[in-house]
């Protein structure tokens, strides 16, 4: 018996039933809360996206804001887009080149480089910046509208909150990030031809009569369709993000802090289910 | 003997009950699991200026807020102009609220525009038949009654508190309202600052012939600027009556509340209304 009370007293206790049974009621409690609020978000996402879509039909369009928000998401984005587009044609072309030359195949680096570029690297690439940079800045600036009580001063002075500051917003990104894709691709064969020189000689017109004739109409549209979606998703999620922010300080950086994230998610989804439409199209 | 009639209606217009713009009636409106008003019921009269006084937490800005249905009431009616707010669509709300100027506690000026995009922003709006004259001289008028002239060109963050408060109120008044309701209107502001902010708030009154709400903790404003006061207490009407009854009041709240308040120097200002 003597032998035995050591081990015994190693033994660790047991949980009572009684303990057991709280805390099993606690997890399926904090089960329940997790899903409500899961379902609530959802709901919340689809009744602001049927208002913007309501509010973008109805009239008294504001052209003006509109106009001022394309400037601000295409203009201000330009050195940003400007710069990854080379950069990442650049690197892509330095790192495929000795693969290529292994093969014997460096003539198919300018080819290879373009289709990247235009079906996937570029269109990607450009929104998930698009969504640090425009998603987050207006979730940013709506959030800290709401804070500071100036939506609610729009909607008291009878003009719709929606229709002023969600509707050219979303639709502002919609037509601007196509745009600025088109952009960082071309900058991205600039890149690339400029890597092909580095360690080559190739001539502007030979590289680029090359990088052209691999990109035919079938690369080409559904890369460009795909990102009126991104444009639309980064612009709305911003949107709602920034207006269903709290109303302390701190939630006008978790409302930017979630733009990105859930944009940057919405943006790699929409281009899964894309890639799965060309795929069965082409 | 015509002379006789006018003088027989306007004696018999007189002795008509004042009538009501707002009438609150058994208004209930809780977050979460707390309940921040309480049955609460109240009446504001034509060309009257209705102060609410209450400690922070007691419901004043939650009641205002109701009342442009900025929050939706749980229960209870509120009237306005006889219509009852909580049932009115869209398109009734929007023409509702063009007749409400609404000044908030923190002023809500847009960040991003200047001081007569600002005021420009609800008039363009609301008044679209103005031309671009008309709309200038509103601004330009606007911003003079609140003594901020010089200010037309320049952005809200280049302003002191005081001058964010008067160019929100230029903002609401720009569109002619009939109702005003101020939030807290005097909060955060020296002395000095909170006296012509309640001047102002009588010289729009005068001005306008507005009637208005006043949500404020400050004693010195309810004094330069309230006919009639109500005290809201844990969601309920806790006193009304006029400024002079609160301060005879033997009621411990009340008593509480004005205790170590000197009077204002904005009590010596003649008092409109």
């Amino acid at each position: 018996m003597k032998a035995i009370r050591p081990v015994l007293q190693r033994i660790p206790k047991l949980p009572s039933v009684k303990t057991q049974a709280i805390k099993i009621s606690d997890n399926a409690i904090k089960k329940t809360q997790l899903t409500t609020r899961f379902f609530r978000e959802v709901g919340e996402f689809c009744l602001f996206a049927w208002l913007t879509l309501k509010a973008t039909f109805s009239r008294d369009f504001e052209f003006r804001e509109f106009l001022r928000q394309c400037f601000k998401v295409g203009n201000k984005t330009l050195p940003l887009i400007s710069l990854t587009g080379l950069v990442i044609g650049l690197v892509l072309t330095i790192q495929s080149r000795p693969i290529l030359a292994n093969f014997g195949a460096t003539s198919m680096l300018p080819g290879m480089v373009a289709l990247s570029l235009v079906r996937e690297m570029g269109p990607v690439v450009t929104a998930l910046i698009c969504c640090g940079k425009i998603g987050s800045g207006m979730g940013a600036e709506l959030g800290s509208m709401k804070v500071t009580e100036q939506i609610d001063a729009m909607e008291v002075s009878s003009t719709n909150p929606m229709r002023y500051l969600v509707v050219p917003r979303v639709l502002a990104a919609t037509l601007m990030i196509p745009v600025l894709v088109l952009y960082a691709d071309a900058f991205g064969i600039l890149g690339s031809w400029a890597g092909a020189n580095i360690k080559g000689d190739v001539t502007f017109t030979l590289f680029f009569t090359q990088a052209f004739s691999a990109i035919w109409f079938s690369d080409f549209f559904p890369a460009v369709i795909k990102t009126f979606f991104f444009g639309a998703a980064i612009g709305f999620v911003g949107c709602y993000k920034g207006f269903t922010a709290g109303r302390g300080t701190e939630s006008v950086g978790k409302a930017a802090n979630q733009s990105v994230v859930l944009a940057s998610v919405f943006v790699i989804l929409i281009d899964l289910i894309a890639v799965q439409i060309t795929d069965m199209l082409y | 003997m015509e002379q006789e009639i006018s003088n027989i209606a306007r004696e018999a217009t007189a002795a008509l009950p004042p009538k009501p713009v707002i009438e609150v009636k058994n208004l209930r409106k809780g977050f979460d699991k707390v309940e921040v008003l309480r049955d609460l019921s109240l009446q504001l009269f034509e060309n009257e200026n209705l102060v609410v006084l209450g400690k922070s937490g007691s419901g004043k800005s939650v009641l205002i807020k109701c009342m442009v249905r900025l929050l939706r009431a749980d229960a209870g009616t509120i009237r306005i102009f006889g219509e009852n707010v909580q049932e009115m669509n869209d398109r009734e709300l929007a023409e509702l609220r063009v007749k409400i100027g609404f000044l908030f506690q923190r002023g809500a000026l847009y960040d991003s525009m200047t001081i007569r995009e600002n005021l420009e922003f609800p008039l363009v709006r609301i008044k679209k038949y103005l031309s671009r004259k008309e709309i200038d001289a509103k601004i330009e008028e606007a911003l003079e009654n609140v003594g901020l002239s010089d200010t037309i060109n320049k952005m809200p963050s280049q302003l002191s508190g005081g001058m964010r408060k008067r160019a929100s109120l230029a903002r609401t008044i720009v569109v002619d309202p009939m109702i005003m309701l101020y939030d807290e209107p005097t909060t955060g502001l020296d002395p000095v600052t909170s006296d012509e902010i309640s001047m102002l708030i009588n010289n729009v009154k005068k001005k306008y012939n507005t009637s208005s709400v006043i949500i404020t903790h400050d004693i010195a404003c309810a004094r330069a600027t309230g006919d009639r006061v109500i005290m809201l207490n844990e969601g309920e009407v806790h006193m009304e009556g006029t400024i002079r009854s609160f301060e005879q009041s033997s009621d411990p709240l009340i008593q509480s509340f004005f205790k170590f308040r000197e009077p204002s120097s904005a009590k010596a200002q003649p008092h409109h209304g």
